[in-house]
């Protein structure tokens, strides 16, 4: 906002600093460039692409993942075409979209759901996902000066449960680049947002009861997701392992599985795995059932290294 | 019951006075009798409204305070189970806008169809419902109105009213009742405004003599789809009325700050509105009344109830952020609807004494819910995989322990 006169931060209820007090303060700092909207996601999202092709940085916060949708024409069919159809005339590479999700204890149906896959199937569009604080910066700060249109989905469980120091200042992230959060040599577990805390302790869990020795890399952006680093990872453990919130059919595990399948194939010494969410709707009493939680992905390490 | 003095009570029995001349000349009534109260003057757009007086009986109002009174007592109940985290998730109470489902179920038979929002614990019981079977699905009891599995949001009843409302399925915002024609409950914002629209066209197609009422609230008034749904029913005449519950509030935004027109009932445009004193439930039912004669002639609708909510948004929200302290005690004051009932039937002659007895046994209906809620066992772990599919697919699921389980397809949760 200091560096950028022309970025806007709008959404429901960000003046007052927002449902999750992301943007407290704002208003007090930036005046008119921090503002309400009606309760209208495909408004919202609309009216912020109007803005990107005029050269504005708008950063328009939906409240909820799972109100996204009926923001899903305009970002599939808006901004991520829009440069594309106007054979460069225009973009609306400005714009960057915030929304939390993911489970939270007691969402339920309509405030827990994860809904990356349905966006990293859209190309024009980039998905960037945090784990934690200090990524939360520098990933957000990418995406805002990314000049394609990206969409940012905020782990809602960590905004209180993550803590930790965050660099003063400006500094960036790249996108497109995964982080690898510990070394190992037996078996690649891959996840993003709140999920790779659970492949951390699953990683501990089998370290310290049978030996096993996992290599968990945060993939931070999905897409495009680095390929580089996930095949390099797999071709030196053998093994993989995917896991995410979100329902196991077609969810963004499945492309990593496919390309991993395809491009590491006779290095391989089992079949890929993803542990992730039931395919049902996220459920309000099942959650702990729904969610892929470290026993079960413990199984699945286990399952894998003995196959 | 009826009111007279001593003698006529004993000259009437002996049936030495006619009623007539009782009623003409002791000032004697019973509770049946027909009276005239009158209501805020409507306002309308497009529209010639009502004229403001309605009639009503002491049997009548008993009946509206009774149900008043018990979605008020519910919602308090709700309100401490939450902060006893004995209800968890989401939950937004409707404590304050008792009159409008109560005056709007007055106007409408079990087989006009109703379709609310999230803040649907009330309506679950104006269509029939129990109070045991809305807090069973706040808990996520399986004796719930969705089974427990929708929870607050999603309130409904099942096929003969095994256990609860939505089985702990739907919780808070998902109540449900098939009987009632209670379609629920709905947690995205404005989502049931077109639903409500379809639910009107197949009354219409099906030729009954009944509506289909669409309640939003006024946040949701400034969602497209809204719009989308009355360019529809008024493009097809259909029998839908379009109730914006307007309690001033979109969460913590005033309808001021998110709406260039706050005058809801006149944004149909085309179609026509009325607004009503949403804390007055005569006005509300007198309103109903001539909306459902409207809409099964002409078409769609909408009314624009004139309400409060005294909590909050949800229960995350204290509700005193955005609005001051003064204009929720001034309304609780001046424009309780619940209290409005009880002042109108005392002034009316009704007992006090039957009052109190009355709230005494709802407070004890409520109690004894929460109790039988607190108890009641949780949905088994089986009904997560049940009912996503009529035909389930082809896909085992897998467990926490590791065993793997076929997801199934039982509508009526019978195991």
């Amino acid at each position: 906002m200091d560096s950028n006169d022309k970025a806007l931060v709008f959404g429901e209820d960000v003046a007052f600093g927002g449902v999750f007090r992301c943007t407290v303060g704002l208003l007090e700092r930036y005046g008119r460039r921090c503002f309400n909207t009606p309760l209208c996601e495909q408004g919202i999202v609309g009216f912020g692409i109007g803005l990107a092709t005029q050269g504005y940085t708008p950063i328009a916060e939906i409240q909820f993942a799972d109100y996204i949708y009926p923001a899903f024409d305009q970002l599939v069919n808006e901004a991520a075409k829009y440069r594309y159809r106007s054979g460069g005339t225009f973009t609306a590479g400005g714009l960057t979209v915030r929304a939390p999700y993911g489970a939270v204890g007691h969402g339920g149906h309509y405030h827990s759901q994860s809904v990356e896959s349905f966006f990293t199937h859209v190309p024009g569009l980039k998905v960037v996902v945090p784990s934690s604080p200090a990524q939360a910066k520098g990933l957000l700060l990418s995406c805002i000066q990314d000049p394609d249109p990206c969409i940012f989905f905020e782990p809602k469980m960590l905004y209180r449960t993550s803590v930790e120091e965050v660099p003063v200042g400006e500094y960036t992230i790249p996108l497109g680049q995964a982080q690898m959060l510990r070394e190992g040599a037996d078996i690649t577990l891959i996840g993003w947002g709140a999920q790779v805390h659970v492949l951390a302790q699953a990683a501990q869990a089998v370290a310290d009861a049978d030996g096993i020795s996992c290599e968990v890399l945060d993939l931070r952006t999905l897409l495009p997701w680095d390929v580089q680093a996930v095949t390099a990872s797999v071709n030196k453990t053998g093994r993989l392992l995917v896991s995410h919130e979100a329902p196991l059919s077609s969810g963004f595990g499945a492309e990593l599985v496919a390309e991993v399948s395809r491009r590491c194939f006779l290095r391989l010494e089992a079949p890929p795995v993803r542990v992730c969410g039931s395919d049902t709707p996220f459920p309000l009493v099942f959650e702990p059932l729904y969610l892929p939680g470290v026993e079960r992905v413990v199984d699945a390490i286990r399952a894998t290294v003995r196959f | 019951m009826a009111l007279r003095s001593a003698s006529t009570q004993l000259l009437g029995r002996a049936g030495l006075l006619p009623a007539a001349v009782c009623n003409a000349f002791h000032r004697c009534m019973s509770t049946s009798d027909k009276f005239s109260v009158e209501v805020l003057p409507f306002k309308a757009h497009r529209i010639e409204p009502p004229n403001n007086v309605v009639e009503t009986s002491i049997d009548e109002l008993v009946g509206m305070y009774e149900l008043m009174y018990k979605m008020r007592r519910m919602e308090i109940a709700a309100d401490m189970m939450y902060k006893a985290k004995l209800i968890r998730g989401f939950c937004h109470l409707y404590d304050g806008q008792e009159a409008v489902m109560t005056g709007i179920e007055a106007a409408l038979t079990k087989e006009d169809a109703v379709i609310t929002s999230y803040r649907d614990h009330c309506q679950h019981l104006s269509r029939g419902g129990t109070v045991k079977e809305v807090m069973a699905e706040l808990m996520g009891k399986r004796d719930g109105a969705s089974k427990g599995l929708g929870g607050s949001m999603h309130i409904t009843a099942a096929f003969g009213g095994r256990g609860g409302a939505s089985k702990g399925l739907g919780g808070s915002m998902h109540m449900y009742n098939r009987q009632a024609n209670f379609y629920g409950g709905n947690g995205i914002v404005g989502a049931q405004i077109p639903l409500g629209a379809g639910l009107a066209f197949a009354l219409k197609y099906q030729k009954k003599p009944n509506v289909a009422i669409a309640m939003y609230g006024d946040g949701a008034a400034n969602q497209g789809q809204k719009y989308e749904a009355l360019n529809m029913a008024g493009l097809w005449n259909l029998p839908v009325i379009f109730v914006c519950e307007n309690n001033h509030y979109g969460m913590g935004t005033a309808e001021w700050r998110a709406a260039k027109s706050s005058t809801f009932y006149t944004r149909g445009d085309y179609i026509p509105g009325l607004k009503v004193d949403g804390m007055d439930v005569l006005a509300v039912k007198k309103s109903m009344e001539f909306a459902k004669a409207y809409a099964l002639e002409h078409g769609p609708i909408i009314m624009e109830m004139d309400t409060y909510r005294y909590h909050g948004h949800s229960m995350s929200d204290p509700g005193s952020t955005y609005r001051t302290r003064d204009e929720i005690s001034t309304m609780r004051q001046e424009r309780d609807p619940v209290e409005r009932v009880r002042k109108l039937l005392l002034a009316k002659g009704y007992d006090a004494a039957a009052i109190k007895a009355m709230e005494k046994s709802v407070k004890k209906e409520v109690d004894t819910a929460v109790e039988e809620s607190k108890a009641a066992a949780i949905p088994p772990n089986e009904w997560l995989w049940r009912n996503v599919y009529v035909a389930p697919a082809n896909m085992d699921m897998r467990t926490v322990e590791g065993t793997y389980v076929q997801p199934t397809y039982d509508p009526t949760y019978s195991s």
